[in-house]
């Protein structure tokens, strides 16, 4: 299935990296690092965060110095100081984030990473050429804040082909993509392979890896550590190949039967006051006691919203509208909520569930100080507090030097297993997590994932908001996706599969079938 | 008759009290265009003002004065820059500062030009055109500063909307991080940017030592420093609107001197004096309720330190 690999062993490989070492202060990133990339062939960089993948791709791309080691390009030694040489050689990086201007066009964008001037309207046109040449419908004088995440991934391709790159670096591009989005991805990806280029694809998503790419290199700490064929693995094998180890995956025992409604949305209609926000329509939904019940979505279709109107920090039009264990809640703000028995877990835990700069006992005393009697009288009782500190580092298993240490001195995951901890702890009748996985590595994901089942098993009503389809399928009872604002209507997870739920994610449900098929082409915008 | 020379008066005067602004102003928004946000306009302004006036009075020449004070805006807006692009200093806090230094080195290089006259910068003096009744005075009888300021207007709105180093430049006070990714110097281009605001505002505070009022007053500059930033905000960062925004202060400011003059208002000149303060306020405030507009033209990373990490 995957492309006929042009690659071959005669010819020097496009890029080879010898040796490569380079060290931030307090850790080694790369640590001999030996690649060698052949023309035409897909081939996975594999890792867990921190595996030192970002960091390589930086030194191919001129954005970082290595410390020590050689880069071949064609067999021939370079030195690559600065990324415009790199494109100069012909290195075109689609990166993970951050790197579009939301206020500017479309066409702007792509000016700004093209290093030759060209007026911006004779851009515009070689912009539709290439858009129409690989299927990558865009239009140049769109703001780049109205476009949907797969259309701002476009402008990014767009914009390295028009280099006509010799080597396509990109970096987790099917995070923020439905199932739809990606496949079409693919397709152009095995169309430029096949013209010769080659791709270096980086993803945590191992089952992508395995339909599209010829050949994958794994790092771990920052060295190579395996080579293989993924065609040839499973997702499985490719896992414990980036931990090193055996990955336990989470059982969620045969669904019981669901509870009394915890979570009651009624008809939810919100205003953004955001300009690239988005407005939630006629939201309804009820999450039962013992129940997981997931949110699929691309971001940016109201889940922070949503989010938002769940967790109180933005009350609701009505008192009816969201209701908690039979109590309208809608006026309450957060910390009622959260006496009535919600816990609250965002998407951003740096900032949002944590302060970074405070330690993990104040930290944990931030959203617990309702029920456990961790403040008397006004006064905080720092000893319980720091006990119940422990309490959740012991039992989540968090990699901290203590309850003294600061939040933002925790890895990704480590945090995010901290802040679950702390609001599982209070033993709540209903848990709301926004992408409780969502950078996390594959052991801590395990762990989280795990400790979201007992909690339902333990009869408490859990909600996971997430882009995340594989996630939502390991452990949710229903599903419901956002579109625009707009809820699906559940579907429970054993009748359906990613296919569906990837077309729901898409828009295709609050509309007849051909126009929903219109809806799909949406993004056809006229050029000329 | 009368009632026509006191308007044509009124407007002229107007575009006077404009200018000051509209230079400052126009510099401010270039520097917070590429991010950064440098609140030292009133201290620039007055360092200018004392350079321009005391290299004017002792060389004799006005153009050496409009050089000095260019060079003493932009060397304070330098020394800002080093501060918080290199040593990634707090730029509100080091914005204050450099205002408060220069209230005071423009105090110290001031004291012994209290008092001491110089000839206002020269009108523009046309055969006929100048003589022209109301036209005359009001399009062709301003000093060359005020026509720099109209035409640097233009040139701005035009290097922003059209070049490429505009383009680039704009991109860099949206995404510091992007901007950095795809290769461009986001501190270089954050330096210039700065120092050129640096510049103007040492010009705004020429123009008020050596054409508005042309003599050395400790402090002279009265806060205008401080509307010039307000206007920036208010104009959504586009050079027209700070055009507009700049002679509407100018307006009120002129408006309230005349109404000071007139029997018939029995306020206090205090209160009259007040005037284009709270004008232009109360139209910030009502310009600011249109949140959308705002978050669309303010550059999304103004104020924000930027170090690109590894």
């Amino acid at each position: 299935m995957a492309s006929q690999s042009t690659a071959s062993g005669n010819g020097p490989p496009r890029l080879e990296l010898r040796g490569i070492t380079k060290a931030f202060p307090g850790c080694l990133a790369n640590e001999s690092v030996d690649l060698a990339l052949r023309p035409g062939e897909i081939h996975a960089l594999l890792g867990e965060n921190g595996a030192g993948k970002s960091t390589l791709v930086k030194i191919v791309y001129g954005v970082l110095r290595a410390d020590a080691g050689e880069v071949l390009w064609e067999g021939q030694p370079v030195s690559i100081g600065s990324p415009a040489e790199a494109r100069r050689l012909g290195v075109g990086l689609v990166f993970q984030h951050f790197s579009l201007f939301e206020s500017l066009t479309v066409a702007e964008n792509v000016s700004l990473g093209i290093d030759h001037k060209e007026p911006l309207d004779l851009l515009s046109a070689r912009i539709g050429e290439v858009s129409a040449r690989y299927g990558l419908a865009l239009d140049p004088q769109r703001e780049v804040h109205t476009l949907s995440v797969g259309e701002r991934q476009r402008v990014e391709i767009v914009r390295c082909l028009l280099q006509n790159p010799r080597l396509l670096i990109m970096d987790e591009p099917t995070s923020v993509l439905t199932p739809q989005e990606a496949d079409k991805l693919f397709e152009t990806l095995r169309r430029l392979a096949s013209e010769g280029v080659t791709i270096l694809y980086i993803s945590h998503k191992l089952d992508e890896i395995r339909a599209l790419c010829d050949r994958a290199t794994v790092m771990r700490g920052g060295r190579v550590v395996g080579a293989c064929d993924p065609r040839q693995e499973t997702a499985r094998s490719l896992a414990e190949m980036m931990i090193g180890g055996v990955l336990a995956e989470p059982k969620r025992a045969a669904g019981g039967k669901p509870g009394e409604p915890l979570l009651v949305v009624d008809h939810l209609s919100t205003t953004s006051d955001d300009p690239f926000g988005t407005d939630i329509r006629h939201v309804s939904f009820t999450v039962h006691a013992g129940e997981i019940f997931g949110i699929a979505g691309v971001a940016g279709n109201g889940q922070a919203e949503l989010l938002a109107a769940m967790s109180g920090e933005r009350l609701s039009p009505t008192d009816a509208a969201v209701r908690i264990g039979g109590e309208p809640v809608g006026h309450w703000g957060p910390s009622r909520r959260r006496n009535a028995g919600l816990a609250f877990v965002p998407e951003e835990r740096m900032g949002h569930g944590s302060v970074p700069e405070m330690s993990l006992a104040d930290n944990a005393l931030l959203s617990g100080h309702g029920g456990q009697g961790l403040v008397k009288r006004g006064l905080i009782r720092l000893d319980l507090v720091r006990h119940a500190a422990e309490t959740i580092i012991d039992t989540f298993r968090v990699v901290a030097t203590g309850h003294h240490a600061e939040a933002r001195s925790l890895s990704g995951g480590n945090l995010q297993k901290f802040i679950i901890g702390r609001e599982i702890l209070q033993q709540p009748k209903l848990l709301i997590a926004a992408a409780p996985t969502w950078g996390v590595d594959a052991g801590a994901a395990a762990a989280i994932h795990q400790a979201l089942i007992d909690l339902a098993e333990q009869g408490v009503g859990v909600l996971i908001v997430s882009q995340d389809l594989d996630e939502l399928f390991a452990i949710c009872d229903r599903i419901a996706v956002l579109f625009h604002g707009r809820l699906s209507e559940p579907l429970a997870t054993h009748d359906t599969d990613v296919e569906r739920i990837g077309l729901l994610m898409g828009g295709l449900f609050d509309q007849p079938p051909d126009e929903a098929a219109d809806q799909s082409g949406r993004t056809h915008a006229d050029p000329a | 008759m009368e009632m026509l020379d006191l308007t044509v008066a009124v407007l002229v005067s107007t575009i006077a009290a404009a200018t000051p602004l509209l230079f400052a102003a126009l510099g401010e928004l270039i520097t917070e265009k590429a991010g950064v946000l440098n609140l030292g306009v009133e201290g620039m302004m007055l360092v200018g003002a004392i350079s321009g006036f005391a290299t004017a009075v002792t060389t004799g020449s006005a153009t050496l004065g409009i050089l000095a004070a260019v060079l003493a805006g932009a060397g304070l807006a330098l020394l800002f820059a080093v501060l918080t692009l290199s040593l990634l200093a707090n730029q509100v806090a080091t914005g204050l500062a450099l205002t408060i230094f220069g209230i005071g080195l423009s105090s110290l290089i001031g004291r012994g030009y209290v008092g001491t006259p110089l000839d206002r910068l020269p009108r523009l003096d046309l055969p006929v055109l100048s003589d022209l009744p109301v036209l005359g005075p009001l399009l062709f009888g301003h000093d060359a500063l005020v026509y720099l300021s109209v035409a640097l207007v233009f040139a701005i709105a035009w290097f922003l909307g059209r070049t490429r180093p505009g383009l680039v430049l704009r991109a860099v006070g949206e995404s510091h991080d992007a901007a950095h990714a795809i290769g461009y110097s986001v501190i270089a281009i954050r330096y210039a940017a700065v120092v050129f605001g640096g510049a103007l505002s040492g010009l705004a505070g020429a123009y008020l030592s050596l054409a508005y009022t042309p003599l050395w007053i400790e402090n002279m500059t009265a806060g205008r420093g401080w509307i010039a930033l307000a206007l920036v905000v208010f104009s959504t960062w586009k050079p027209g609107r700070v055009l507009l925004g700049a002679y509407l202060f100018g307006g009120v400011t002129i408006l309230q001197f005349h109404a000071q003059n007139m029997a018939a208002f029995q306020v206090p000149s205090q209160i009259l004096a007040m005037l284009p303060y709270l004008a232009t306020i109360a139209v910030l405030v009502l310009i600011s309720r249109d949140v959308t507009r705002i978050r669309l033209n303010a550059p999304a990373c103004l104020g924000k330190v930027f170090h690109p990490a590894g």
